[in-house]
């Protein structure tokens, strides 16, 4: 009984369910009906309409792409132009044979492999009508040759484009940056920020350094064009015109002198060199050397000099001011000694008695000075004019890692300065906090005994330790980093200047600041580390020679420069500040396994300050080999 | 030794494939490769990488057509939970794209769960509806009413109105073919012509209720949000009876048309082929949904029925809102033509959906007790 019941209700639902399924297959019917009537509609009773209104469509709206601003140095000296290139273009659709059309053109100005591997990226990635490059920065001679054979390459034509030159190039790469072409990725950005309009007929974008920084800044408004084209979309006829506004220029506070000797003063080695007016924040001299040109990559970089740049071992394309962190070493002690200070570990007149070691009660463990054998009896003043590392282990001891964390974080380490180049490292001010979440270990007393010389987990980049100098320099005051001093465009008139920024102002007692200066300006004079460096200055300055370890030395060990591998030996510091009364100048310099401080870095502050006060410019070294 | 038995293989590859769809799958599939080199201006890349995404998706087809249907059940009920969970993520951590929360950033790669409730919700339903009793009572029908309202609630409040009506259509489709009473159906639409006007005022956003405006007077605004739609009508009209041939289409291949690769490349080929190829592709689309109609009616159970049948009507829905919007009689809103726009996400969710479809016809038939 139930199972017929089953049964009927079974075919019952079926029946239903084809009912409906057919009432779906008629609407289906009468809806693709609906657009086939209305495809009769557009193209047969209309169609003659429409294709008057798809011949009449030839006005087309071109983009009137604007000028980019100009960079200057402080001088007026100009670091980023533009200039006008001719470039040979070709319309895919129009040539009838690409290939030979192609070799028949190479006969008259010069096509390299190179350039045919380009366009035929770019061919692939655009459609057939587009006008693509295939030569770029044709000469006055070559443009003249095709001018006369134009009539044999029928959809090839000559464009006039703006393109950027660095004339300073490697010298400045490192601050400028480069602009490169624009891809998929920065139109999905564009799009995002809603600047797709703005951009269309744009081919460059900044890429990196103040190009990218300032990019809105620099790139200015595009201008739109209403034309009437012929069949082919080539205009004939300018219907109106809305001009493009150029982009502003940019006057940065680097000096390009100062930047030169800078490099002269490196000659060989490897590293970074950061200068800054302590009394606004201005960049002055912003090194990272090596550098690379710049002009390399406006046009896409070719595949050779990509590799050379991207696989040299010197790495050029790191930026070592901004990006590299290095652990400060002993640039870290005057932040430690003030500290001890202000905290009230320390009086300036309390001593040590330095074995040459010191270790954790209970420990066997010894952290080594770097003399054998210590150096007696150590105060404050001897502290930092000798760098005695004993003295510093013995503090940091003393404060605790939470009391160096908090204090000493108060000077930029372990966080961005804010500099306005893209890219900037934070640095490492280590706590048992970021050990914890780092390496989920607890923070060991012995790790707070290393951070008081600056080594351990401690990383820096040669920006935060010249910002962390500039506040010593200063009494606490806090100026943020910039380069650009002022902004003006021609077409409307305008100029801003204000991009001096005070962001704080440490509380710091003037006493023990003295304290620490006065030693600091001991190190460069008879008896200190960078002696040979402040040898018969007509100026004063005061400074920290620092090295930092590149390989762990085994507990027993010596240290001998010789013995190791170039690329393996210390990196050498030198931060310092003059006239040490009155400072005008802040520097950090960083020399890439240039071993101690006072021997290699101190000599290039010295030279980089020879230039600023007295004019004297370094010799360029002669290239051996 | 063994020899490789060719035809025993080939066997076991085609067994759960239905030929006949297959074939016009493919037919449409190279129409689509062909209109989108004509649409890219001769672009390769973009050609191959759509093939890539055909043969992912067809791999994904084939895969599913050889799951038994007992399986594909079993997982009607887990897809949807997970499907509703991570709309409740993306409300409350997606990432904003052009003032929508529709993305979900897993870390490695972002997803849009939405899709993923185009299969999910009518899988659900037609489960829900396959575990009730024989007789279905009322209140069946509120239940599967609220399986299917709350994902579209969540997908419209991203907002993302044309997947939600989408996924709320494919809904519909089961409870009409589930045997839902007229005088609710009569019910409902007059609530919906009543409450239609209060959705305009209040549950719009401006820029909706600008396409709505749009599509009813296109002229209203020429150079803004009725571009398209002109452009579009203008590269259709201008096809004429037999179209300006392949790669000569001057809407197309001069820019005027919007995305002529994805949503708009219905009138690329309509600009080239003309009235005729218009009537041959519908015809085309037309035959497959027929093939589709009638697995539907020879499925087996309750939940086989309601899934073949909803998910026919779904691609019905695809293909007639894509080619209306084009045309002109409904508002842009961006739904690709099926197996012919490019891209690989509704590539894979329309392929899926006819994978389920073969699963069901090749699949031994299991009578109902």
């Amino acid at each position: 009984m139930n199972d017929t019941v089953e049964l009927r209700d079974h075919s019952n639902e079926l029946r239903h369910f084809h009912i409906r399924l057919t009432i779906c297959a008629i609407s289906v019917l009468l809806l693709f009906g609906l657009l086939f009537s209305r495809f009769v509609y557009l193209q047969v009773l209309r169609g003659e309409h429409y294709t008057t209104l798809a011949e009449a469509n030839r006005i087309t709206i071109l983009p009137l792409i604007p000028n980019r601003g100009l960079i200057f140095d402080r001088n007026g000296k100009i670091l980023a132009q533009n200039y006008t290139a001719y470039t040979l273009e070709i319309i895919p659709d129009q040539v009838k044979n690409l290939e030979s059309a192609i070799d028949k053109l190479a006969t008259v100005i010069e096509i390299t492999s190179e350039d045919r591997r380009k366009f035929n990226k770019l061919m692939r990635e655009s459609t057939r009508f587009r006008s693509l490059p295939i030569r770029s920065r044709l000469t006055d001679i070559e443009v003249a040759r095709f001018a006369e054979n134009r009539y044999r390459f029928p959809g090839m034509d000559i464009k006039a484009n703006l393109l950027r030159h660095y004339p300073q190039g490697e010298l400045v790469s490192h601050v400028i940056g480069y602009i490169g072409r624009i891809n998929d990725k920065d139109l999905e950005q564009l799009e995002i920020h809603k600047q797709l309009e703005n951009y269309r007929g744009s081919l460059h974008i900044g890429r990196t350094g103040i190009e990218k920084s300032y990019e809105n800044v620099l790139h200015g408004q595009t201008g739109f064009e209403q034309v009437e084209t012929d069949a082919v979309g080539r205009p004939v006829r300018t219907l109106s015109r809305v001009a493009p506004v150029a982009g502003s220029d940019l006057t940065l506070s680097l000096d390009i002198n100062l930047q030169q000797a800078a490099i002269r003063a490196f000659g060989d080695f490897r590293g970074a060199l950061v200068a800054i007016d302590p009394s606004n924040g201005e960049i002055l001299a912003f090194v990272s050397k090596p550098g690379f040109d710049s002009n390399l990559f406006v046009d896409g970089i070719d595949h050779l000099n990509w590799r050379l740049l991207n696989e040299s071992m010197d790495r050029p394309l790191n930026n070592r001011a901004l990006r590299g962190i290095y652990p400060p070493g002993s640039t870290f002690k005057p932040f430690m000694a003030l500290a001890g200070l202000e905290l009230g570990k320390r009086t300036p007149s309390y001593a040590i008695n330095d074995p040459g070691f010191f270790s954790l009660p209970g420990s066997t463990h010894r952290f080594r000075d770097w003399k054998p054998g210590g150096h007696g009896r150590v105060d404050l003043h001897k502290s930092l004019v000798i760098s005695c590392d004993t003295y510093y282990y013995m503090l940091a001891h003393d404060l605790g890692i939470s009391n160096i964390h908090n204090f000493i974080g108060q000077f930029g380490f372990g966080k961005k300065t804010g500099i306005d180049i893209p890219g900037e490292a934070d640095g490492l001010l280590p706590s048992p906090e970021w050990k914890k979440r780092r390496f989920n270990q607890n923070w060991f007393p012995g790790d707070t005994i290393s951070v008081g010389i600056g080594q351990g987990f401690n990383l820096a980049t040669p920006l935060q330790l010249t910002f962390a100098t500039m506040l010593l320099a200063n009494d606490g005051r806090a100026f943020k980093p910039h380069f650009v001093k002022q902004q003006t465009n021609h077409h409307e008139n305008f100029i801003k200047d204000d991009f001096v920024e005070e962001m704080y102002r440490l509380d710091l007692k003037q006493e023990h600041l003295n304290h620490v200066k006065k030693a600091l300006t001991a190190v460069t004079q008879p008896g200190g580390t960078a002696s040979r460096a402040g040898a018969d200055t007509t100026y004063t300055f005061a400074g920290k020679t620092g090295t930092s370890q590149v390989i762990n030395i085994k507990q027993g060990e010596r240290y001998i420069a010789s013995k190791i591998d170039e690329r393996h030996r210390d990196h050498a510091l030198f931060t310092a500040y003059a006239p040490a009364e009155n400072p005008r100048i802040v520097l950090t310099v960083l020399v890439e396994n240039g071993g101690s401080g006072g021997s290699t870095a101190a000599p290039i502050a010295r030279k980089v300050l020879d230039y600023f006060f007295l004019g004297i410019m370094p010799e360029p070294i002669e290239k051996s080999g | 030794m063994i020899t490789l038995d060719v035809k025993k293989t080939w066997y076991y590859l085609t067994r759960y494939i239905d030929n006949f769809l297959l074939a016009g799958i493919f037919l449409l599939m190279l129409i689509g490769l062909i209109v989108l080199y004509s649409a890219t201006g001769g672009n390769t890349t973009r050609v191959i990488s759509q093939l890539l995404n055909m043969g992912i998706a067809f791999v994904i087809m084939w895969v599913v057509a050889n799951v038994p249907l007992q399986k594909i059940m079993r997982l009607a009920l887990p897809l949807y939970v997970l499907g509703i969970i991570l709309l409740i993520a993306v409300a409350l951590f997606g990432e904003i794209h052009n003032g929508a929360r529709r993305w979900l950033n897993l870390g490695i790669t972002r997803i849009q769960p939405s899709e993923l409730l185009k299969i999910a919700v009518p899988l659900m339903m037609a489960w829900y509806f396959d575990k009730a009793q024989i007789t279905l009572r009322w209140r069946n029908y509120v239940g599967a009413a609220l399986i299917l309202l709350l994902p579209v609630l969540l997908i419209a409040r991203q907002p993302d109105l044309g997947t939600a009506l989408l996924i709320l259509a494919s809904g519909l489709y089961v409870l009409f073919l589930a045997g839902l009473s007229w005088r609710i159906i009569v019910g409902l639409i007059v609530i919906a012509a009543i409450s239609l006007p209060l959705f305009w005022n209040f549950g719009m956003h401006d820029y909706q209720r600008k396409r709505v405006m749009t599509m009813l007077d296109p002229s209203q605004d020429a150079l803004g949000a009725g571009y398209h739609t002109i452009q579009s009508s203008i590269a259709i009209g201008s096809g004429g009876i037999s179209g300006k041939g392949w790669q000569k289409g001057t809407q197309s291949q001069l820019d005027f048309l919007p995305e002529p690769s994805t949503d708009f490349i219905f009138s690329v080929f309509s600009e080239e082929f003309g009235l005729i190829g218009n009537g041959l592709l519908l015809l085309l689309y037309m035959i497959i949904i027929g093939r589709c109609l009638i697995i539907a009616a020879k499925a087996p159970t309750r939940f086989t029925r309601l899934v073949a049948g909803s998910i026919t009507l779904t691609f019905f829905t695809y293909v007639f809102v894509n080619i209306g919007m084009v045309s002109g009689i409904l508002p842009v809103v961006g739904i690709p033509l099926p197996l012919i726009s490019y891209g690989g996400t509704s590539m894979v969710t329309i392929l899926l959906g006819f994978g389920i479809l073969m699963s069901i016809h090749t699949h031994p038939k299991l009578v109902r007790t």
